[in-house]
């Protein structure tokens, strides 16, 4: 072979590269602008919240009750109802959850009737919150009589959550190599001992994950919380949990009205004064905050607690 | 014809006329073989031969997967119990015989926990107690001196090799009768296998070992016995050396002098 063919060949080389790297680029720009678009978009939404809302988040902002004047009016009601709404459904979702999840992977047999739940567990995370809504007042409402109430509406979410904290749990210990596994059993481990002293921990904080995911999803739920009845203008708060009387514990909050975050904002944003658009604005930014602060402790938690996990 | 009285040492176990089925695929073929008391009998064969389902058999690791299926018995020596009687308890089973894994496994826990573990989970709470067994268990493992100042680091700040190490001193700190290696060195370098066979040469003065190898070489170092495994069959089993050197099969022959395998 002569050395001009040869370069030839090396120069046909050189623009057969080039001419795919060009599709690199193509990429790049449509990825590029495919991000920008989502971020651009949820960044205007953002920032037009916090240009409406900004000047109404001063502190008077949390402790005051709604009202009819604008200016004077609060989201004290709204956020103590949702935080004791979280309450309930953290209570009950997350024993609930975690339980269902570590049966499901180291417990179940393997056979149709767990093929069957375990199907079924991951389209129930797909069914609209609504549908949770209906199930709850026909449920909770009229057939147990617990009422349009903080327990009510913290079983609702609490069932709606409960697919997203079985998954979570279940891909949390999924990630355990079976080595782990099958190095504790060898040692004489029983299986609650396994779960015990190696999945939950290994494990956790992948769980943790799921079940602050799963609270930022509850928190911000609207439907299905209008279809159990609650109030959306509250001037009072539930009986507080500790009382100065023996025994000091209270549970009549469980049986309180109530209102949450997003229906104060549903409430605020269906007025016609602007300013209650405004207050609407202030609360979706509390809200927003809240939901993020959580995230935020998610990812704070994960990266935390897998420092010591290595495999 | 298989396996000839190789000695009159004592025996500690005995496989019998063993069979093991995954769902309806018949793994392993009327297996018999004795395993002498603190020698150590290795398992060479090619790939998918059984060898490590026969070795996993022992401590009924099996038991954690459905549609695995023991027929014949494995006795253990001198009170005759059959480790594949659905009546034992696999959890009993574990307990007597202990196992060191292909890759080293160490628990995301410290040095110290994971050798304490097995003790642990036998209730052992008495810091005392546990810190002698440990420093027992790891000075029998030829890893104390490396990491006395370090047992509560994390296992898996340790090198492959002394992960390895520290497996077998977690297997050996619950003093079983039998310890059970799975091709403990296939994801070591050579100097760390050779520490992990020296190891082995040590151990056996003190319990009965044993190991699947695909090192062949490995097999005719460390053992004293050999079983050749072929397609789920126990094909020759006799003194190392005997197997090595003239083996009576032809395709035991066949496999150790390299014409396949």
């Amino acid at each position: 072979m002569s050395s001009s063919s040869s370069s030839l060949q090396t120069a046909r080389l050189r623009t057969e590269i080039k001419r795919r790297r060009r599709w690199d680029l193509v990429f790049i720009v449509i990825g590029i602008f495919a991000l920008l678009l989502g971020l651009m978009t949820l960044a205007t939404l953002f920032i037009d919240m916090l240009i409406d809302g900004w000047e109404r988040l001063h502190p008077e902002f949390f402790t005051s009750f709604p009202s009819r004047r604008a200016a004077h009016a609060g989201i004290l009601s709204a956020w103590v109802g949702s935080l004791a709404v979280m309450v309930v459904t953290g209570t009950v979702a997350i024993p609930l959850g975690v339980a269902t999840g570590i049966w499901l992977e180291e417990y179940a047999p393997r056979h149709w009737v767990t093929n069957v739940i375990e199907i079924n567990i991951n389209n129930l995370a797909g069914v609209p919150s609504i549908i949770f809504g209906l199930l709850a007042l026909g449920l909770f409402v009229y057939s147990f009589n617990l009422g349009q109430s903080i327990r009510t509406a913290g079983l609702t979410l609490a069932l709606l959550i409960l697919p997203v904290m079985i998954v979570g749990t279940r891909e949390a210990i999924r990630s355990i190599p079976q080595s782990i596994r099958e190095g504790a059993y060898a040692l004489g481990a029983t299986r609650w001992q396994t779960v015990q002293h190696h999945i939950l921990p290994y494990s956790l904080p992948g769980i943790l994950t799921g079940v602050i995911i799963g609270m930022a999803r509850a928190i911000g739920e609207t439907a299905p919380i209008i279809t159990i009845g609650a109030l959306t203008f509250i001037a009072f708060l539930p009986p507080p949990p500790i009382t100065d009387a023996p025994p000091f514990l209270s549970f009549e909050w469980l049986e309180a009205p109530f209102t949450v975050m997003p229906i104060q904002i549903f409430n605020w944003t269906s007025r016609p004064e602007s300013a209650f658009q405004h207050n609407a604005a202030a609360a979706g930014l509390v809200l927003v905050a809240m939901t993020l602060i959580m995230n935020g402790l998610a990812i704070l938690l994960r990266y935390r607690l897998r420092k010591n996990i290595k495999w | 014809m298989l396996h000839p009285p190789v000695t009159n040492l004592p025996i500690k176990a005995e496989v019998r006329n063993f069979n093991f089925f995954y769902g309806n695929f018949h793994a392993l073929k009327n297996v018999n073989l004795p395993l002498c008391e603190k020698k150590v009998t290795a398992m060479i064969g090619p790939s998918g031969c059984g060898k490590s389902t026969l070795l996993r058999s022992f401590n009924r690791m099996h038991d954690l997967y459905p549609g695995n299926r023991y027929e014949g018995a494995i006795v253990l020596h001198p009170d005759q119990t059959n480790l594949l009687d659905p009546r034992v308890d696999p959890i009993e089973v574990r307990m007597r015989l202990s196992m060191v894994f292909q890759k080293p496994n160490p628990f995301p826990k410290s040095i110290y926990e994971n050798v304490a573990y097995g003790l642990r989970v036998r209730g052992i709470k008495k810091r005392s107690i546990l810190d002698d067994k440990v420093e027992e268990a790891l000075t029998s493992a030829a890893l104390w001196h490396e990491v006395k100042h370090r047992l509560k680091d994390m296992a898996f700040a340790l090198s492959g090799g002394q992960q390895q190490r520290m497996c077998i001193a977690r297997a050996l700190a619950t003093a079983p009768e039998i310890l059970l290696f799975d091709e403990p060195t296939s994801a070591l370098d050579p100097i760390a296998t050779g520490s992990i066979e020296e190891l082995i040469n040590e151990l056996k003065h003190q319990i009965t070992i044993l190991i699947v190898t695909h090192n062949m070489q490995q097999a005719a170092r460390v053992s004293d016995f050999t079983a050749y495994m072929y397609l789920g069959e126990l094909i020759e089993f006799g003194n190392t050396n005997e197997i090595f050197i003239k083996p009576r099969d032809k395709r035991t022959e066949d496999y150790i002098t390299g014409r396949f395998g």
